[in-house]
């Protein structure tokens, strides 16, 4: 699984070709055995006998990640439940400077002989690699926690939910959409358990208990007459919750062209919805090319704000570490040293936070045993920090780590990972709807789509999934085959203002991809409504 | 070592087939043993070895289906999850799609997938590949960042029906990108191979250097329609959205750019120029692939377009059962004609137009038009008059694959590359074509 299978998963309106590219990251889990966790006992033992293992080889540390990584996905369509898949993947990854530099094994054989070769593995790998290493590891001091844990403080746990429940409630979705006048609808229920227990050689042994969910749907329009075609995806955030999420509770309901959802979501009103918008889509009209002002709702800003200012501010970008596959970033090390780099406009303040409840991002130590945190990277529009993990944090003159570093399995060797990064709401009350008043000649736009951006983050195209055409103030109708592109300081520094707290909202990507070979990680973004002036918008629609 | 033999594979799930008591009973049973190193400014960052297997057995009774996986393969171990997987398909839901597992296959001798020597890569071998190509970076005052990874893997299948299918596979490979210390140039190059003994890192690191040294001092050009040469680095990447396109239930479904009006599809039709041909072979010797697809069919050569004709879709079993033919599964890999022009003759016949070295973040735009957006990286070239006359600063592009081989001006050599987004390998010509379109200047080096 990987950014390009992300791409799979949010291009739907491909149908259900999608549908032999969901990502497995592990092997079908023998399902009623998902809440049987492994005894903590066992897991310290196992640990220890890799820590002991490579320290007698000659690391001078060593961490240790056994890991049990649980996904279920509910897969329909139309009338019919497609598939229950249920995987799981458990293993061990030892990770152990030696001769100052990395080495990395990982086994799914946890008997003690072949955990102890694998921690010979990593010793020998980092020694090896030791020959051509210019800059030995600089690991930032870590205290040991002891034995600790924590757990997403989840209400209701989605492997306990029957699966029954999973496809009445999608085929019900199905159902809405299809007497709604869709001609076809795919919908899927992700639930993601990690179970992970980490240990090293600072005197750490954390167990961690983490829980996500993203239910989705994609309803696809067809026009008989033109053959045109067009998909509205669902308004649904991924979160790090449990099946609570998919209880609608009417207060985190934000009533308007379409109902937006907070923290929980109404999967079978947001289906009713989109049967009749995508028939208005495709009717739509094409949008004329040039400057508009855009007003963007969190369910679509959150991409740009992941991609904009999330990837650029991660410090192993700035450094060149994802040089030859991510790219790096145009927010180097001089810019933050100046303390006066304009990022953004004043409104633009712009958070990295682990701690955020029902966030992707949020744990209670990451996968190299540091406790999470909160901290600025943007502050009134000027570039104050970055994101950084324990061999890059004496870069910054930081004393601790921030907490960044994940792996997406116990099989790959973590490293920095963005934590949830979030645009902060404007001091002031202020509604979509007045903002939307503001506005002489804009674009109102719902919903994530296509997205892409150049490999050190200063040119932009997004796409969304509703258009709406603002003329002197008010909505005048729908507009189809939008597409703005601008420059990221450009973009941030026309943000002229951000909506108040009231309509704070989370989206996400369930499968950020970086690295090589390639890793994924799930990251919320927070914001509120945003106003953006004179961007420019291209007419994507092409004849073939 | 988790490269398990035919002979083995057989055994074990002969074991595990002896058990079961559904209607039908499926075995899949694979592994890999996988190292990498990565490396960063100039020096290593992280590396690491993973050895695992995994058996995924299928119980089905009817069209209720219940899937089961162990690693651990001890008569008892197995059994037990032979008969959870039976437990499961009682409880499943009845899925209308479910399509009886296949009976005995023929399939084609196996090519040249597994080569011993790559299979033999250990730590201290990468590490020395890696030390050559540190020292052409440093040899050019350039920076280094790149990743060298091998692999070999086996797979294989039974079933109740009487089929068996195995597979051995390796692979090694390799991507470089190098910067010039103040970050104004960039040079990349990238390759593939079942066996090492292909892999030049050297040589391919020196092609990077060239990129990099001469990318320096981008110039701007004003974005717009462009005659291009695509270096099949380049090309793959929006090759594979057309070929990755072929499905036919979405095509008859009519939301597919390969839909027409009336539930009728574009099959048959004259798709691009007609000097396009792109088939899969599984026995071509310099991309040899499986001769058996995940769910047992054949991996047969097939050709999906022939003079600019579309020629053949993807059928899931389901899909070809309902519309009565005989479906053909997505190929592993594809292959396009070229001609015997290098790349260097491609510039020499270009006026005025654009070398891309490498096409980044493809992401669709509008599938009816099979529409993609990404931008160019790593060396950027203007043409004039037959020769690279400056470097260009790269540009954001707007285009469909359609549309570009329609544009089609002039092929050259075909050559194994691998897409550095999908991660697959292909066999295809570097491409010259008309009228792509830039909509955007892009300040990324």
């Amino acid at each position: 699984m990987n950014r390009k299978n992300f791409l799979y998963l949010t291009g739907m309106g491909f149908g259900a070709t999608m549908l032999n590219r969901i990502p497995v990251f592990g092997s079908p889990l023998i399902q009623g055995t998902a809440m049987r966790n492994v005894d903590i006992a066992m897991k310290k033992q196992m640990a220890d006998v890799a820590l002991n293992a490579a320290r007698s080889k000659g690391a001078t540390y060593t961490d240790v990640r056994i890991g049990r990584y649980l996904n279920q996905y509910v897969v329909t369509r139309e009338n019919k439940v497609e598939n229950i898949v249920d995987t799981e993947s458990y293993g061990m990854g030892i990770r152990v400077i030696a001769n100052g530099c990395w080495g990395f094994a990982a086994t799914d054989k946890l008997d003690t002989d072949s955990i102890a070769k694998a921690a010979q593995m990593a010793v020998a790998i980092a020694k090896e690699n030791a020959r051509i290493q210019t800059e030995p590891v600089q690991l930032i001091p870590q205290k040991g926690y002891g034995e600790v844990s924590w757990k997403t403080p989840i209400v209701k746990n989605g492997f306990d939910v029957p699966v029954k429940d999973k496809t009445d409630l999608l085929l019900a979705v199905n159902d809405a959409a299809l007497k709604g006048g869709a001609n076809y609808v795919n919908s899927i229920i992700f639930l993601v358990n990690e179970q992970k227990y980490f240990a090293s050689t600072d005197g750490s042994y954390i167990d961690q208990d983490i829980h996500r969910i993203w239910p989705v749907f994609s309803v696809t329009k067809i026009d008989e007459k033109t053959g045109q075609f067009e998909t509205r995806q669902s308004l649904s955030a991924p979160r790090g919750m449990g099946y609570e999420y998919l209880i609608p509770k009417e207060s985190d309901k934000i009533k308007g062209l379409t109902t937006l959802y907070r923290d929980s979501y109404d999967m079978l009103e947001d289906a009713r919805a989109a049967a009749p918008q995508v028939a208005e889509k495709i009717k739509a009209k094409s949008v004329e090319a040039g400057k508009y002002d855009l007003v963007l709702d969190p369910s679509h800003l959150w991409l740009t704000i992941h991609e904009s200012v999330g990837h650029p501010s991660e410090l192993d970008r700035v450094l060149g570490y994802e040089a030859n596959f991510a790219g790096t970033s145009f927010l180097t090390l001089d810019k933050w040293k100046s303390g006066k780099f304009n990022f953004g406009s004043p409104q633009v303040n712009i958070v990295a936070d682990k701690l955020q409840p029902g966030s992707l991002g949020a744990v209670g130590y990451d996968d190299e045993g540091v406790e999470t945190k909160k901290w600025d990277i943007i502050k009134d529009g000027i570039l104050v920090n970055y994101q950084a993990i324990r061999d890059q944090a004496h870069i910054l003159g930081l004393k601790e780590s921030q907490g960044c570093c994940y792996a997406d399995n116990w099989s790959d060797v973590q490293f920095q990972r963005m934590p949830n990064i979030s645009l902060q709401p404007g001091p002031t009350p202020l509604a979509p709807d007045e903002m939307i008043k503001n506005v002489e000649k804009g674009i109102y736009i719902i919903g994530d789509s296509s997205f892409s951006i150049d490999q050190q983050r200063y040119n932009f195209q997004f796409s969304g999934q509703l258009y709406y055409e603002i003329k002197n103030g008010k909505i005048v109708g729908m507009l189809n085959d939008v597409a703005y592109q601008s420059n990221t300081q450009e973009f941030w520094n026309s943000c002229t203002a951000v909506c108040d707290k009231n309509d704070y909202r989370l989206g996400g990507s369930f499968f950020d991809g970086k690295g090589q070979p390639e890793q994924v990680s799930a990251v919320s973004h927070g914001s509120s409504t945003a106003h953006f002036k004179g961007v420019n918008v291209i007419n994507t629609k092409r004849k073939i | 070592m988790a490269i398990i033999s035919e002979d083995d594979c057989r055994t074990i799930m002969k074991k595990a087939l002896s058990y079961s008591k559904a209607n039908e009973c499926e075995i899949s049973f694979s592994g890999s043993d996988s190292g990498n190193i990565r490396y960063a400014r100039n020096s290593v960052s992280t590396s690491g070895f993973i050895s695992q297997t995994n058996m995924v057995i299928s119980s089905a009774y009817g069209k209720k289906l219940g899937i089961v996986t162990t690693n651990e393969y001890d008569d008892a171990s197995i059994e037990k999850a032979v008969r959870l997987s039976e437990t499961l398909a009682q409880f499943a839901p009845e899925n209308p799609e479910f399509v009886s597992f296949l009976g005995p296959q023929t399939y084609s001798p196996p090519s040249k997938t597994f080569d011993a020597d790559t299979a033999a890569i250990t730590p201290a071998m990468r590490t020395d590949k890696v030390s050559e190509s540190l020292q052409i970076a440093k040899d050019n005052k350039l920076i280094a960042a790149g990743y060298l990874q091998n692999s070999a893997s086996f797979s294989s299948m039974m079933n109740s029906h009487g089929l068996f299918a195995y597979f051995t596979g390796t692979d090694a490979s390799f991507s470089i990108t190098l910067r010039t210390e103040d970050g104004q140039g960039s040079g990349y190059s990238t390759k593939d191979y079942n066996a090492v003994s292909k892999l030049d890192t050297l040589n391919f690191t020196k092609t990077a250097a060239q990129k990099a040294t001469r990318s320096a001092g981008a110039k701007a050009i004003e974005p717009g329609k462009y005659t291009v040469i695509l270096e099949p680095a380049a090309g793959i990447v929006l090759l594979e959205q057309l070929y990755g396109g072929l499905d036919a239930r979405t095509a008859d479904e009519g939301r597919s750019f390969l839909s027409k009006t009336g539930g009728k599809t574009k099959l048959g039709d004259k798709l691009v120029d007609e000097r396009i041909n792109i088939y899969s072979d599984p026995s071509n010797p310099e991309l040899p692939t499986g001769s058996w697809a995940g769910d047992g069919r054949p991996q047969e050569k097939i050709s999906w377009i022939e003079k600019g004709v579309l020629k053949n879709l993807t059928y899931s079993r389901y899909w070809a059962q309902k519309q009565g033919v005989k479906g053909i599964p997505s190929p592993d890999s594809i292959i396009m004609d070229g001609t015997d022009a290098t790349l260097e003759d491609l510039i020499k016949g270009t006026e005025k137009g654009i070398l891309v070295t490498r096409l980044w973040y493809i992401r669709p735009v509008d599938p009816q038009t099979l529409l993609y957006t990404g931008l160019t990286r790593d060396g950027t070239f203007y043409i004039e008059n037959g020769q690279i006359k400056f470097p260009i600063k790269n540009m954001r592009f707007n285009e469909s694959p359609v549309i570009m081989l329609n544009n089609l001006d002039a092929l050259g050599k075909p050559e194994r590359t691998v897409s550095g987004e999908s991660f697959s390998s292909a066999l295809i010509p570097p491409m010259r074509i008309k009228e792509f379109t830039f909509t955007s200047l892009s300040d990324a080096v």
